[in-house]
């Protein structure tokens, strides 16, 4: 029985608290947050609902039973820990049976139900619209218009479509039958897959929390949510409100971070769905290749922008800008990353992104209230560590500040780093905005196809042939001519990576489609019987099934006469 | 295969898929039409093989495997400029003058692991898809099918572009060697238990895999229950026709694939339980690999052969007091490949639809799905993930890249810091797709 303090019990999670050379440590305990290692054991505020709520799960009174157990609790409760707190393996698998039963009892399956739970949810958005924009906040010093453009409208737009189309969606679909198979109607059903598991990431902790949610429960499944713990205000808004508005019967949310997680993934589901990291990813798909769950992975990648000189130059470094900096400041997935131009072109765009930041954010961008915080000291040291390497950080053409304290990194672009540099091979995730010069554009491609594949890669150019070389010639998840980020907001394109950035996609209908299985109906009536498939087979019924697999009337005829072709 | 010769492979299938041929809509066609002047030249050859692995007669092989196999290339080359073309997509109007489009991509270089029970089919069915795709392949065929791996070994190098695609045979040490390497997409059909390593072997590179896997595919016989007796007759009385009164001498029969498959079998029916409810043939001959069509009634449920998948002339029968508790009985197991209903009750139709999963149903009849083109085949939970078949094929092996196109034209300074309340409404209105809104605070007629 353990009453002490809780440290992280994952080695990893200390490991990373001390290879920091206890500075963290000790912003751990000094700052209001950014102690995500330490937060989800030592926060009081939450725990008696944590605690409440694992009781609840685990089948326990309300109330323990006995004088002793109640004077453990009274004890485990003024220090701010509790033994039955812990979310483990047990705890995970009596979830998943739990959310199975419910599945089991079909309410997820039903039109209303699907429909009820997203009005619900974007009843929460819209009445809660201040309380997520403060947690975010909170979280990543978000400016006020990108937590409302990147997380609030799209989750809402989201909710929209799914009530407007869920119908049409939900409808079998008619498939076209043959010759060989005459007499005979099929369709395809699309069918929830039962209980899936949705893991989420920092970055736009609200919207990618919520919308493969919104998909899962649009196709009838019931889910589970793990969101990040690296953003432990929205992750705590997230698990009281899903619990408060939707029905948590088929819809649960687990808080915390590494064991936690574990211990979901040694659970079988019906599909995981995961938006991080590569590193992560795979030990998400090799969990989940134990249960043969199939899994959707949302990753990232070094999303390349090459700018040609045949452009609007004010509008492209507005829009470029937008992308990076005005985007969480940079740490999104389809950020771009870095940029390709050429020789001649370089310091005119370094001009016009200049004074873009400028217009954007003032004269000392650490003032303004428009570009968003690195989300703790562990990415700060990260991205400092990139910028201070060994023949990267004389590159530097543009900002470089930094203050630790704040978590602020300035608006920095750096020209020509060596191509072996950490910032030329990792993805950056940050205000760091490298520009590498080649001759002619078109070198850019190979450039790019020597890099694993990116989530996204843009294009800035009038060239119409250069545009369709690029579009034929660059892989990645999605593709944006003269513009970034874009792509999030269309919800008729499917939104997904493909190599190291990922594998399956969703928004808008594609949603809908990762969390179903599309199963084949075929009706065959009784008529229409063909003894040429039953044996005893003769070569006169191979002549028969020869030509009708080939749709050869004449040979059929010729088959049934007797007289079969040679 | 040695380990050298492997990564040589990979080395060239790389450098093709690089040079970017395997793209061209030319290079394509020109390898499904070698398919299929390889099934038309040489159908000799694929039914003696097929004989010899399985002791498959001609019609079930031309029916199974050949015939299907032509069909699909038949759809793929008439299909394929379709199926290549890039597809529009419509966008809100609010991001006007914007263009979508998605355009499909070959993946890379594809690895497709087949199984020995249709050696042919299952190999070449997936990878007309991956040619059709335009990726380079490796098909690895399966070891317990000798003479059919064989076949392929020897002939998809004359009749198809051996830079680009290659057959390498062997058994476990050479799938795990193979396992071992970047594969831009894996393509598995067999059991559960491989599926697993597969995809775990998978997992080390972020690949993508297709698992067509098995399970127990049940099939329901709606007005059995008074007329056991006569069901079984009516089974026993198809048998003898189909095979004759000894099946041994029919040659209309295939036989197990090997000793180790035919001692599986006869060991589930020595459990005594089991054997006592054979109600039908239960004769073997180890000899020849032969099992005769054997029916069991109601044998104990929790035996292996009511546990796992048979994967043999074996048919347990298994009664219920009412048609409908067929469906608890299937929803309370894993979900198969398949469901099959023979019934004319339109409302257990819609019951067996709506309250089972599988990864297909089908009324009135057995296999038949696996022909229909317009039909994706593929499981779900045990029985696999992915689906393949007609342009299923075509998409299994590719990436559907969104690609967006803006113009310069419009800009909207809304769009961008510094930010402001007037910025959040027009921001607001878009969203809404509020056209009136956007065009009135556009004209300056309206603040936010």
């Amino acid at each position: 029985m353990n009453l002490g303090p809780k440290m992280p019990s994952s080695p990893q999670v200390f490991t990373g608290c001390l290879g920091q050379a206890g500075l963290p440590m000790i912003f751990f305990l000094g700052s209001p947050k950014g102690n995500y290692f330490l937060q989800p054991r030592l926060s009081l505020g939450q725990f008696p609902k944590f605690l409440a709520k694992s009781w609840a799960r685990e089948g326990h009174a309300q109330e323990p039973q006995t004088r002793d157990s109640k004077r453990l609790l009274a004890v485990q409760l003024a220090l701010g820990v509790s033994e039955k707190a812990k979310f483990d393996s047990v705890s995970a698998a009596s979830m998943v049976e739990e959310l199975r039963e419910s599945f089991a009892s079909g309410k997820s399956r039903s039109y209303e139900w699907r429909m009820s739970q997203i009005k619900m949810l974007l009843n929460m958005v819209e009445e809660r619209e201040s309380d997520i924009i403060k947690a975010l906040q909170e979280d990543l010093s978000k400016p006020e218009l990108e937590s409302f453009i990147s997380e609030i409208s799209m989750t809402k737009a989201s909710c929209k479509l799914v009530l407007k189309e869920l119908k049409h969606w939900m409808k079998p679909e008619k498939a076209k039958t043959s010759l060989t198979t005459a007499a005979s109607s099929a369709e395809i059903v699309s069918e929830p897959l039962g209980v899936v598991l949705v893991i989420s990431t920092w970055n736009y902790p609200f919207l990618l929390s919520l919308d493969p949610v919104i998909g899962a429960i649009a196709a009838g499944n019931a889910v589970v949510l793990k969101p990040s713990e690296i953003a432990p205000a929205t992750s705590s808004l997230l698990a009281r409100f899903l619990t408060e508005y939707l029905d948590s019967s088929a819809i649960q949310v687990v808080e915390g971070s590494v064991s936690e997680t574990t211990a979901l993934l040694e659970q079988r589901w019906d599909k995981i769905f995961y938006t991080g990291n590569g590193k992560v990813g795979r030990i998400v798909m090799a969990a989940a290749a134990k249960h043969l769950t199939p899994v959707v992975l949302e990753l990232g990648g070094k999303s390349p922008v090459i700018v040609d000189s045949n452009i609007n130059l004010d509008v492209a470094a507005k829009r470029i800008t937008v992308g990076k900096w005005a985007s969480n400041n940079g740490q999104a997935c389809i950020a771009p990353d870095y940029i390709l131009t050429t020789k001649s072109f370089a310091p005119k765009l370094v001009d016009a992104l200049k004074s873009t930041l400028e217009n954007f954010f003032g004269e000392d961008p650490s003032q303004s209230k428009d570009l968003s915080r690195i989300v703790n000291y562990n990415h700060f040291t990260r991205l400092t560590k990139l910028l201070d390497e060994d023949k990267v950080s004389d590159k530097i053409v543009h900002g470089g500040q930094r203050d630790g304290k704040r978590l602020y990194i300035a608006p920095t672009i750096l020209l020509d780093v060596p191509q072996d540099s950490l910032i030329m091979n990792d993805e950056i995730f940050g205000p760091l905005f490298p520009i590498i010069t080649v001759d002619k554009l078109e070198e850019s491609f190979d450039f790019i196809n020597s890099k694993p594949k990116p989530l996204s890669a843009y294009l800035f150019t009038k060239d119409k042939m250069l545009e369709k070389e690029f579009v034929r010639r660059v892989s990645a998840g999605g593709l944006l001519i003269n513009d970034t980020i874009l792509q999030l907001t269309v919800d008729s394109l499917p939104f997904g990576g493909v190599g190291e950035s990922g594998m399956g996609s969703y928004h808008g209908k594609f949603s809908f489609d990762a969390f179903s299985h599309k199963k084949a109906v075929m009706y065959r009536s009784f008529g229409g019987e063909a003894p040429v498939r039953y044996p005893p087979y003769t070569p006169q019924k191979l002549s028969l099934l020869k030509a009708l697999f080939n749709g050869d009337i004449i040979g059929i005829i010729l088959a049934l006469i007797g007289r079969p072709r040679k | 295969m040695e380990l050298l010769d492997i990564d040589q492979s990979m080395e060239e299938l790389r450098e093709s898929f690089k040079s970017r041929k395997t793209r061209s809509i030319a290079w394509r066609r020109s390898q499904l039409k070698g398919l299929q002047g390889l099934l038309e030249e040489k159908e000799g050859d694929i039914f003696r093989a097929l004989q010899e692995d399985l002791g498959k007669p001609c019609a079930e092989s031309y029916r199974d495997e050949v015939g299907t196999v032509k069909k699909s290339l038949n759809l793929s080359l008439a299909c394929l400029e379709e199926w290549t073309s890039s597809k529009k997509v419509r966008l809100p109007m609010v991001l006007f003058p914007t263009s979508g489009e998605l355009v499909a991509e070959p993946l890379g270089v594809v690895l497709i692991i087949t199984s020995w029970n249709f050696p042919l089919g299952l190999a070449l069915e997936p990878l007309i898809g991956a040619i059709a795709a335009g990726n380079a392949a490796v098909v690895k065929p399966s070891e317990l099918s000798p003479a059919c791996s064989s076949f392929l070994a020897t002939n998809i190098p004359i009749y198809l572009d051996n830079k680009a695609i290659k057959v390498i045979q062997g058994g476990v040490s050479v799938s795990e060697q193979l396992l071992d390497k970047k594969w831009d997409k894996i393509f598995f059909t067999g059991s559960a238990r491989v599926g697993r390593i597969v995809m775990s072997a998978a997992s080390k590179h972020l690949t993508p895999v297709i698992l067509e896997l098995g399970g127990k595919c049940p099939a329901i016989y709606d007005t059995l229950s008074s007329y056991r007796d006569t069901k079984v007759n009516m089974l026993k009385d198809r048998i003898q026709r189909n095979y004759g009164n000894d099946p041994r001498e029919s040659n209309s029969m295939s036989r197990i694939v090997n000793k180790h498959h035919f001692q599986r079998l006869r060991n589930i029916l020595k459990d005594p339980k089991v054997a006592a409810s054979i109600v039908h043939g239960g004769s073997m001959d180890e000899d020849t690999l032969f099992i005769e069509p054997t029916i069991l009634m109601n044998p104990p449920l929790d035996s292996e052969i009511m546990t796992e998948e048979i994967f043999g002339p074996i048919l347990p029968i298994i009664t219920l007091k009412k048609i409908e508790d067929s469906i608890e009985f299937i929803s309370s197991r894993p979900q198969p490949l398949a469901i099959y209903a023979f019934t004319k009750n339109e409302t257990l139709k819609k019951r067996i639809v709506s309250e089972t999963s599988s990864g297909s149903i089908t009324f009135n009849d057995c296999i038949i799905q696996f022909v229909v083109d317009a039909l994706p085949f593929g499981g779900v939970g045990q029985s696999g993930f992915g689906k393949y078949h007609g342009k299923f094929s075509f998409d299994a092996f590719s990436h559907e890249k969104a690609v967006l196109r803006r113009s310069f034209i419009t800009e909207f300074s809304s769009g961008s810091p510094p930010w402001n309340d007037f910025k959040l409404g027009f921001l607001r209105a878009a969203y809404n797709f509020d056209y009136i809104a956007l065009f009135l605070m556009l004209l300056g007629l309206k603040r936010s």
